[in-house]
């Protein structure tokens, strides 16, 4: 037999690794910032400040955390799909590297106030080229592989990856148009109301793309590998994709209800976003379905319930998200922990469920080992993480309608009813709550850490899984 | 003909797309290709078959 080629585990191995590390420092931030609205006094330096840790939170839990669990997903689905290892592996390496040097530099930028000022987009300008370069060296190395594959389709989770490769490229690129006046500091390329409306066009599309299309991609992939079985429709799962890809483009102008953006642009987005019910949820069932008949798998396979209920939580956001886009119930939601609230419902429930299952699909297989070292300690982060979600999500939906309530309410004679610091102070205990929520979901990822050095004690690095040929011809 | 209307032609097109790629999705004689494509995934886990084919040694250089 002639020498037999081995998939490219190492960079699926690495990136898998650091998505639990850079979850448990992301979620850390997050519970510290949770803790400084409860006490104020915790804000004890200016690099230590809301305002500056904020962003780094968002930054580590979506690009991060988020960002390495679809590298590591997407390198191994396309690999196995593919019946081919990763072309150019040196390039590979490279988009490992050079992801966590952009992640280091944002850990170090932002808590000393270098920003550009634009949400999920605040990192400056050198750190902007070096994404860049990153991801184009990523969709070089994915693309290449798909090129390389032996069967005659291309599945469709590589789809959703490489949908989501692509726009998040485009939507990178475009919003980050930005003129440097020094190594630190640069502005937008966009002036007024079209600068606001470029940063929502990316704004959403980072959530449609990025925390969608990529996570759908490990749907696709890893909820059918994990239940045994093929997706419940692979034509439905064909349309899901091409419905996201004509929809979701348009949906960022709900974002700016009620500012200066053009009313009818306004109504578009809101329109828009009501028809992301559709795919979404034509996606949520064809992901659920899959376990159809099945059922029984799901009471003694944790790993299934973080990926179904992943999936239930998806189709909780994905109805929450149109409804807080239409214009009246946005008047009530907008600017309110409603929205933060509805957020995590989504990075918690969905993005992080989804990819907290198949990194523990992904760990055993990485380090030579049939299962996790503790199946017992998969259960108990299960639990503990839904329960935390549950406290987050309903605390959030409390206090958003109560602000949103307070903040609109008049006085026969015109004035309002409430000074914004009432509507601060009624939110005190419900703060405390999403603090707890938070400091749940946060155990979870540490008892998760555990596990993976436990399984990765004892183990070894495989790095020579054949690749094997596809199935006879049909 | 201004820039409004070739957005609009744009905006039509994509929708006419997008209903022809359903009922290109739903048409019969995607089935097989579709049920082929399902099993991607659970099939890559399969031992090599025996080296008689031709095309499948192609994967090892």
């Amino acid at each position: 037999m002639q020498e037999q080629a081995a998939y490219n585990y190492q960079v699926v191995r690495q990136f898998t690794v650091m998505t639990v590390i850079w979850g448990v420092v992301g979620m850390l931030v997050g519970v510290i910032i949770a803790a400084q609205l409860v006490w104020p006094e915790l804000n004890f330096a200016e690099w230590f400040s809301y305002g500056r840790l904020r962003p780094l939170h968002t930054n580590a839990v979506i690009f991060a955390f988020g960002g390495c669990s679809l590298f590591a997903t997407s390198y191994y689905c396309v690999q196995r799909t593919s019946h081919a290892p990763l072309f150019a592996p040196k390039l590979a390496a490279f988009t490992f590297w050079g992801w966590q040097l952009v992640i280091v530099l944002a850990a170090i930028s932002l808590p000393l106030g270098y920003t550009s000022g634009k949400e999920y987009a605040e990192l400056e300008w050198p750190i902007d080229i070096l994404i860049a370069v990153v991801w184009v060296s990523y969709a070089v190395v994915f693309f290449g592989t798909i090129m390389k594959r032996k069967t005659p389709h291309i599945y469709v989770a590589n789809w959703f990856f490489g949908g989501f490769i692509l726009t998040v490229a485009l939507l990178h690129i475009v919003n980050s148009a930005e003129i440097p006046v020094s190594l630190t500091k640069s502005y937008s390329a966009y002036a007024g109301v079209q600068d606001a409306m470029i940063q929502w066009w990316y704004g959403h599309n980072a959530v449609g793309f990025f925390l969608t299309a990529g996570f759908l991609g490990m749907m696709y992939y890893f909820v059918p590998k994990q239940a045994e079985r093929p997706v419940y429709s692979y034509r439905l799962s064909v349309v899901h994709f091409w419905a996201l890809i004509f929809t979701y483009m348009w949906a960022g102008p709900h974002h700016l209800h009620y500012t200066a953006l053009p009313d009818w642009t306004q109504s578009l987005g809101m329109i828009f976003s009501l028809i992301l019910l559709a795919p979404s949820w034509g996606g949520m069932i064809n992901g659920i379905m899959t376990l159809s008949g099945a059922w029984h798998k799901l009471r003694d396979d944790p790993i299934l319930k973080f990926m179904i209920t992943s999936l239930s939580f998806y189709g909780m956001s994905t109805f929450e998200g149109p409804m807080m886009s239409i214009k009246t119930v946005n008047a009530l939601s907008h600017y309110t922990d409603w929205t933060v609230g509805h957020v995590h419902s989504g990075a918690l429930g969905w993005v992080a469920f989804i990819a907290i299952g198949s990194c523990y699909y992904l760990i055993p297989r990485m380090f030579g080992k049939t299962e996790m070292y503790s199946k017992r300690l998969i259960e108990l982060h299960f639990w503990i993480a839904t329960l935390g979600i549950v406290l987050y999500i309903a605390s959030m939906w409390i206090a958003g309608v109560m602000q949103g309530l307070m903040w609109g309410a008049t006085n026969p004679d015109g004035t309002l009813t409430y000074s914004f610091v009432e509507s601060v102070k009624d939110s005190y205990p419900f703060w405390a709550i999403r603090l707890l929520g938070g400091v749940m979901f946060l155990s979870g990822m540490l008892l998760m850490t555990w596990n993976l050095i436990q399984t990765m004690r004892g183990g070894r690095a495989v790095n020579d899984a054949p690749v094997l040929a596809p199935a006879a011809a049909h | 003909m201004d820039v409004n209307d070739l957005r609009s032609i744009i905006t039509v097109v994509s929708f006419l797309l997008f209903i022809g790629i359903v009922f290109w999705a739903w048409s019969g004689r995607r089935k097989s290709d579709f049920d082929a494509a399902a099993r991607l995934p659970l099939d890559d886990d399969q031992p090599l078959p025996p080296a008689t084919h031709g095309n499948a040694q192609r994967t090892s250089q």
